[in-house]
């Protein structure tokens, strides 16, 4: 199993191509869909903040899940049940680094699926994807 | 969503009633595209002959397109208005998260129109426009403050861009620039002090919103094919590497980089404020606009003790690009790259267009040295490379403390009219020209162009390409027709709008193919045809507010200064002039 590393986030260059990538999974332009999220540390100068799911072994997003909507992955991380999710948005709360993104549009989370097509997208080597030990 | 369906929605704003609206304008967007093409008509239907351009009847007008975030590079907002310092219909164009965030929040363009009685800034997030007070962040000192504040109390980190302006918009300084993400500029032409008049502060715009393509399996292939170009191409590694600051030393090789206000085509001390350098020396980060790969923006770490105390230190971070290097170290005679970058720093933060800043700082320092102004005028005495004078000099153009500042914030063409020296006044149809001394080409499309950006037609390339092959001058009319038609094809490219770095990667068979995905059938030859197009109708608006090529003044300087080419022939310049002139003419009747 594999997962998404920020290898080495003083390359970021705040492109957000990355972001761009993560929408177009679901043929979606914009950055509404993107599980991944890149923005400036206080100005463009101090470089950037990439928040992204990490792949927790034991996920707290998926423990205060009401509905069982997160199921806990293989290798770490979470998958969503969109039909079981009520959206109350506790697994936003329950996330200390702000890796679990809000879809306006359905009003339903936006979790990493550790799928890697960001990577193919990041000019400067700031991603990858590697594998659980 | 549709892309077509939110490109096409144009969100009104009006500062005097404090109301906006949204208007569907597939009209515009289908014949054409948006950025320059679509802004040219929203101009057309909002600004009368005779505005006054510090009036309410003036707007702000910004437009992206339809390669937005679809496309590689789409990461430029045009943005045209009626220009303070010449008084035309004019354009300057950004990068940043501006066009993306515009994108974003659903709009294929925004037009700020009116005037507010008391300082105000914009929030336009999830569909609706915030009024809100700006009273505290008006005449704030640095514009960078000002960015930081905005970042606090704004929604959508990440999503969102801050333009703003300084003291120099707020005092209507005729140059005053709109800043974007700290680092980005509308530069030229005075945007600044348009909303300065409009008394706006500041437009954050959150875009939390996607649409969707409709071919989306010929989307991923061109994307993809696009990306390996954008990536690979050793042009944009060029721009990632050193940025466009490489220019200063390829240009001083060949004597074509303004010195000492167009005294001179070469500068001794270029080797110490050029790209190599500035990379090997202060570098601090290289950022992208949102949407790009490429990353060309530099930026520069400045440590200054502080004098009282020691083992204090203050951090700057400035970006650099070629341009400043010409107007605040080159044309000012300045070698020292900290006094560049300290004076380049006062320049930001005042929010003041650094091209026009440097060239009116350079004529000054030649009248005083002529003796037709003194410290009195002054209060200071300026000379070549003093960097610790020109801070002075800026601080007062924004603060405007006598009769003569006050004229300084007019542009050189305004101040050397008042108190002499016109003919070292370096300024085109009342614009002070970009860093390049390469040829006739160059200085034809200064006088004709409507954005003042070396970058119009890339002429000063047509220059050096010329003396690179070795062949003559083409004949003045040629010359005209060659600019023209470069010209108008660079007005698809900033219809789309695409970052014109990535020109030579859109090229019009590229641009067909990269309609493909959204449905929109449209083919190289006529999209050629549309930029003609949209090329002419900026002329007949240009013309109807009053230009007239045939009057044009031309700066004695860069007549006498060789360039490559020689020294420049004026009746070549004024016979291109007089043959633009008959093609406009002509192609305003036939339309
Ligand atoms: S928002 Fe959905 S996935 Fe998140 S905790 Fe609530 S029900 Fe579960
Ligand atoms: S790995 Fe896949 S799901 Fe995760 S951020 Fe990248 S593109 Fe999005
Ligand atoms: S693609 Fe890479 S460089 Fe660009 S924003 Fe994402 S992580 Fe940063």
């Amino acid at each position: 199993m594999k997962r998404l590393v920020v290898v080495d986030v003083n390359k970021c260059v705040g492109c957000q191509l990355c972001m761009l990538a993560c929408s177009r999974r679901f043929g979606v332009v914009g950055h509404n869909k993107s599980a991944i999220w890149v923005r400036s540390a206080g100005g463009f100068e101090r470089g950037f903040t990439i928040a992204v799911c990490r792949a927790c072994k034991d996920p707290p997003c998926a423990r205060v899940c009401p509905t069982d909507a997160l199921k806990v992955r293989e290798g770490g991380g979470v998958i969503l049940n969109p039909t079981k999710c009520i959206g109350c948005g506790l697994c936003k709360e329950a996330c200390d680094i702000g890796a679990v993104m809000w879809d306006y549009e359905v009003d339903k989370p936006v979790i990493c699926v550790h799928c890697g097509l960001c990577v193919n997208y990041c000019p400067h080597s700031v991603l990858s994807l590697e594998e659980v030990v | 969503m549709d892309w077509f369906k939110s490109l096409s929605n144009v969100l009104y704003v009006d500062l005097t009633r404090k109301t906006f609206w949204v208007e569907s304008r597939e009209d515009l967007f289908s014949k054409w595209l948006g950025g320059i093409g679509v802004a040219t008509q929203l101009y057309k239907e909002e600004v009368p002959k005779n505005a006054d351009p510090l009036g309410p009847e003036n707007v702000a007008i910004f437009a992206v397109g339809p390669f937005t975030g679809v496309h590689h590079l789409g990461s430029k907002t045009i943005a045209v208005f009626k220009s303070p310092l010449n008084n035309y219909f004019s354009e300057s164009h950004a990068g940043g998260r501006s066009a993306l965030a515009i994108r974003f929040a659903g709009y294929g363009a925004i037009v700020i129109k009116g005037s507010s009685d008391r300082p105000i800034y914009l929030i336009i997030n999830d569909g609706k426009v915030r009024f809100r007070d700006g009273s505290i962040l008006w005449g704030m000192r640095s514009t960078e403050t000002v960015g930081r504040i905005l970042r606090e109390v704004s929604p959508g980190p990440g999503h969102r861009a801050i333009m703003r302006i300084g003291r120099a918009g707020e005092k209507l300084v005729r140059y005053a620039s709109v800043i974007t993400e700290t680092y980005r500029h509308f530069g030229r032409l005075g945007l600044g002090a348009v909303f300065g008049a409009k008394k706006l502060k500041a437009i954050v715009v959150v875009g939390l919103k996607g649409f969707t393509i409709p071919d989306i399996s010929t989307y991923r292939a061109v994307y993809n094919e696009v990306y390996e170009l954008a990536v690979k191409s050793p042009a944009m590694k060029k721009y990632h590497d050193l940025g466009t600051a490489a220019n200063i030393l390829a240009l001083n090789s060949i004597k074509a980089l303004p010195t000492r206000n167009f005294s001179s085509g070469s500068f001794e001390h270029a080797g110490e404020v050029s790209g190599e350098k500035l990379a090997e020396t202060v570098l601090a980060r290289r950022v992208a606009c949102a949407g790009c790969p490429t990353a060309c923006i530099h930026i520069a770490a400045l440590r200054e003790p502080y004098p009282e105390e020691p083992y204090f230190y203050k951090m700057k971070f400035i970006s650099y690009d070629h341009e400043p290097l010409y107007s605040l170290a080159t044309n000012l005679g300045i070698g020292s790259r900290d006094g560049f970058l300290k004076l380049l720093d006062a320049v930001e933060e005042e929010g003041l267009d650094a091209i026009s800043t440097g060239v009116v700082l350079a004529w000054a320092t030649e009248a005083f040295s002529n003796g037709i102004i003194t410290e009195k005028e002054l209060l200071t005495k300026p000379s070549w490379g003093d960097f610790e004078s020109y801070i002075k000099m800026v601080r007062n153009i924004v603060i405007q403390p006598n009769e003569f500042y006050r004229t300084m914030a007019l542009g050189v063409d305004e101040v050397a009219k008042k108190y002499g020296g016109l003919d070292y006044a370096i300024s085109f149809n009342k614009v002070e020209p970009a860093g390049y001394h390469t040829g006739p080409l160059y200085i034809i499309s200064l006088l004709i162009g409507s954005r003042h950006s070396h970058l119009d037609s890339g002429a000063y390339s047509m220059d050096q390409e010329l003396l690179a092959a070795k062949k003559p001058l083409p004949t003045p009319q040629e010359a005209v027709e060659k600019i023209i038609e470069e010209e108008s094809w660079r007005q698809i490219l900033t219809s789309l709008p695409v970052c014109l770095f990535a020109r030579g990667i859109y090229k019009p068979e590229m641009v067909e193919k990269c309609f493909k995905p959204l449905k929109k059938e449209v083919s190289a030859a006529e999209l050629k045809k549309l930029g003609r197009e949209i090329w002419i109708e900026k002329q007949i608006i240009k013309y109807s507010e009053g230009f007239n090529p045939l009057e044009l003044r031309i700066p004695k300087r860069v007549l006498e200064t060789p360039t490559p080419h020689g020294v420049v022939d004026e009746n070549y310049v004024r016979e291109a002039l007089k043959y633009f002139n008959l093609v406009v003419n002509l192609s305003s009747k036939l339309k």
